[in-house]
């Protein structure tokens, strides 16, 4: 009891509704405001980790009360919701300059963040589902901002397949509810494993994994998100592809799958064949975009096919009863490339935002030469694709590796190949921005190019630090208090209930 | 808009003042008999609308400007996020009823009792009250916007 959990939410959501009260001449104090909010979670976030326990909201005994969760796998997404919003709200002090209205960005962002934050905290799942909605209402409105024909379509669309998402929650929720007489995960697992699955909760899990993989993009139900990310402006695609669809997805698709229901083999399954999917779709469709922010938008779908891979074939091997390391394996290759991902993906989204603002333009065919322009973009882009491709002493190797290794030990020797060879594939994506964005020849419009200055550099550096530095992760010292606690949390499965309760 | 007929207009002048204390009363009152701060803000808002209707959308945003009720609807949220961090402070635990607990317990059935929740009520009432109010005026501010965009 020792972190009081609930702070996690207030601190963004108050000064949500305290920056538009600053109004536009107070706009640079509402943003140094902004930015101390989302480094004081970051700081929060770090000071959680290794800390587990139980909050009661209004000292309301568990079933009756609303209760928030801290475990090795919630302080694992804190941390990284924590690092990518500092980085995208200190992107954004210079980038959204650009755009009118910026109080009323800051406050949506910040909703946002405190929608992530409670859906990672939630023990209940009707609260999962009001955060889940605060922080998709509040990226709506934000893929939109630009307010540009093309911003309002792909926000409108973004907004239909979320709120079919939502629907979907909403309705499994209350099956749930009707079938267990609880909204308490805890009590909810408790039901189910003393129970067993009726036929209403069995379609339950079925509309569970349709709503959160909407909202995590997996291959069937991606098509929002090629046109979300690449409208909205470059911090919040940042936001979006590095954390919104893992917290909103992936997160509450591991928590419900393994935590709650418990895991089977034909879930296993099911994990794995979708992440496969998303993987192999992703990384063909991104090959063909010439527009960059889409490139990176294609290939987000790709690479969280890896983590969503990653947990199918631990849950697959834990159903099986094999061995277990090889399932903590897995699942800590997946685990490790969710938080790889968040933040290499949301660097290539800052660069390709500096380099938008900087020519204007977001169609590679129309950059080139830009390496000598803006030497630091350009250093941090490679970084982060370097990191992505999975080239060695970058954070995205090391995870792939994992996996790799996993599902050989496992036997799934088909499996390894696809994942080598969609790396393959993300490094010709990769290459080809590179090529076409910083080398080659610079077009005439583009030679009065300026590089991007201040508060801009400071965030994309910072998380180029990180790319180079994540792989650190894996030194015992760290995975012992970082990722394997995560990693518990989902290979110990429903046991989960009997820690809530006797917590 | 320039509003409907003189005994649209007269009317809704009386009626006004009845709707507006009505949604204050649900306000105040929500603690003890049915409705409460979501109840009672819709109220407030449909008597905005009303006068909306009556007198035109220019006669309403004098009254009650837009960036004004901008302010209050975050106000209303911000008070209602300043109790339940009020309760972590001076109660020990969030959202705790900390004044029914410790220094207002107040007896049933009486205006003032039941701790925070009169107050929570409030801030909800200005919140919904507000954001209402402020979703149907800008959906009848940007009409005119629309039919331009078809043309294009």
């Amino acid at each position: 009891m020792s972190v009081p959990l609930p702070v996690f939410v207030a601190i963004p959501l108050v000064t949500a509704f305290l920056l538009p009260i600053f109004g536009k001449k107070g706009k640079n104090a509402a943003t140094v405001l902004a930015n101390l909010a989302t480094i004081s979670l970051l700081v929060l976030a770090v000071a959680s980790i290794g800390r587990t326990g139980v909050y009661e909201i209004g000292k309301w005994p568990i079933p009756l009360g609303i209760n928030l969760v801290l475990d090795g796998l919630s302080s694992l997404l804190l941390l990284a919701i924590g690092v990518v919003s500092t980085a995208a709200m200190l992107f954004s002090v210079r980038y959204m300059e650009q755009y009118t209205a910026k109080s009323k960005y800051l406050s949506l962002f910040m909703l946002m963040v405190a929608g992530m934050n409670g859906v990672v905290l939630s023990g209940d799942i009707f609260n999962l589902f009001v955060f889940l909605e605060i922080a998709s209402l509040a990226s709506y409105a934000l893929v939109g901002f630009g307010c540009e024909h093309e911003e309002l379509e792909a926000s409108f669309k973004y907004m239909v397949l979320g709120s079919i998402g939502s629907i979907f929650v909403l309705f499994a929720v209350a099956l749930v509810y009707g079938n267990t007489g609880s909204l308490n995960m805890a009590y909810i697992s408790k039901a189910i494993a003393s129970g067993g699955l009726n036929a209403g909760l069995g379609f339950a899990l079925a509309l569970f994994i349709a709503g959160f993989g909407l909202k995590a993009a997996l291959v069937p139900f991606h098509a929002w998100l090629p046109d979300a990310h690449p409208s909205a402006p470059a911090p919040i695609s940042a936001m979006l592809s590095g954390v919104l669809i893992k917290a909103l997805g992936v997160y509450a698709l591991a928590r419900i799958v393994f935590n709650v229901f418990g895991i089977t083999v034909q879930l296993g399954w099911l994990l794995t064949v979708l992440g496969i999917l998303s993987m192999v779709t992703g990384a063909f469709l991104a090959i063909g975009q010439w527009d960059i922010k889409r490139l990176m938008a294609y290939s987000s779908i790709s690479q969280l096919g890896y983590v969503v891979l990653g947990l199918g074939l631990g849950g697959l091997i834990i159903a099986r009863g094999q061995n277990l390391a090889w399932a903590s394996l897995a699942i800590l290759g997946g685990l490790f490339h969710l938080v790889n991902h968040a933040v290499y993906k949301s660097l290539l989204f800052l660069t390709s935002g500096s380099i938008q603002m900087a020519t204007g333009t977001r169609d590679l065919k129309q950059m080139g030469g830009l390496a000598e322009k803006m030497p630091v973009t350009r250093a941090t882009c490679t970084v982060a694709s370097a990191s992505v491709a999975g080239i060695p002493p970058f954070s995205g190797f090391w995870s792939k590796l994992i996996l790799v290794f996993a599902a050989i030990q496992a036997g799934f020797y088909w499996v390894a190949a696809i994942i080598v060879f969609v790396s393959l594939c993300t490094l010709i994506m990769y290459l080809k921005v590179q090529r076409y964005a910083f080398l080659g020849e610079l077009p005439e419009n583009l030679q009065q190019t300026k590089e991007s200055r201040g508060s801009m550099l400071v965030a994309m550096v910072f998380l180029a630090c990180l790319c180079v530095l994540m792989g650190l992760l894996l030194v015992p010292a760290l995975r012992c208090n970082i990722l394997e606690p995560a990693v518990k949390v989902l290979t110990d499965g429903v046991s989960y209930s009997a820690n809530v309760i006797g917590m | 808009m320039k509003g409907m007929t003189i005994i649209v207009k007269i009317i809704s002048g009386w009626v006004k003042v009845l709707i507006f204390l009505f949604g204050i009363y649900i306000i105040l009152f929500g603690h003890l008999t049915p409705g409460g701060g979501f109840a009672g803000g819709v109220i407030l808002a449909s008597c905005y609308v009303l006068l909306m209707l009556a007198f035109g959308r220019e006669f309403v945003e004098e009254n009650l400007p837009l960036p004004l009720a901008s302010k209050l609807d975050c106000v209303g949220a911000l008070a209602f996020a300043v109790i339940a961090i009020l309760g972590l402070v001076l109660g020990g635990s969030f959202f705790i009823n900390f004044l029914y607990q410790k220094y207002l317990p107040g007896e049933a059935l009486n205006l003032i009792s039941a701790g925070t929740i009169p107050l929570s009520n409030l801030a909800i009432g200005l919140k919904v009250a507000t954001s209402l109010f402020l979703v149907i005026l800008v959906l009848s501010m940007f009409r005119p916007d629309m039919s331009g965009d078809k043309k294009e």
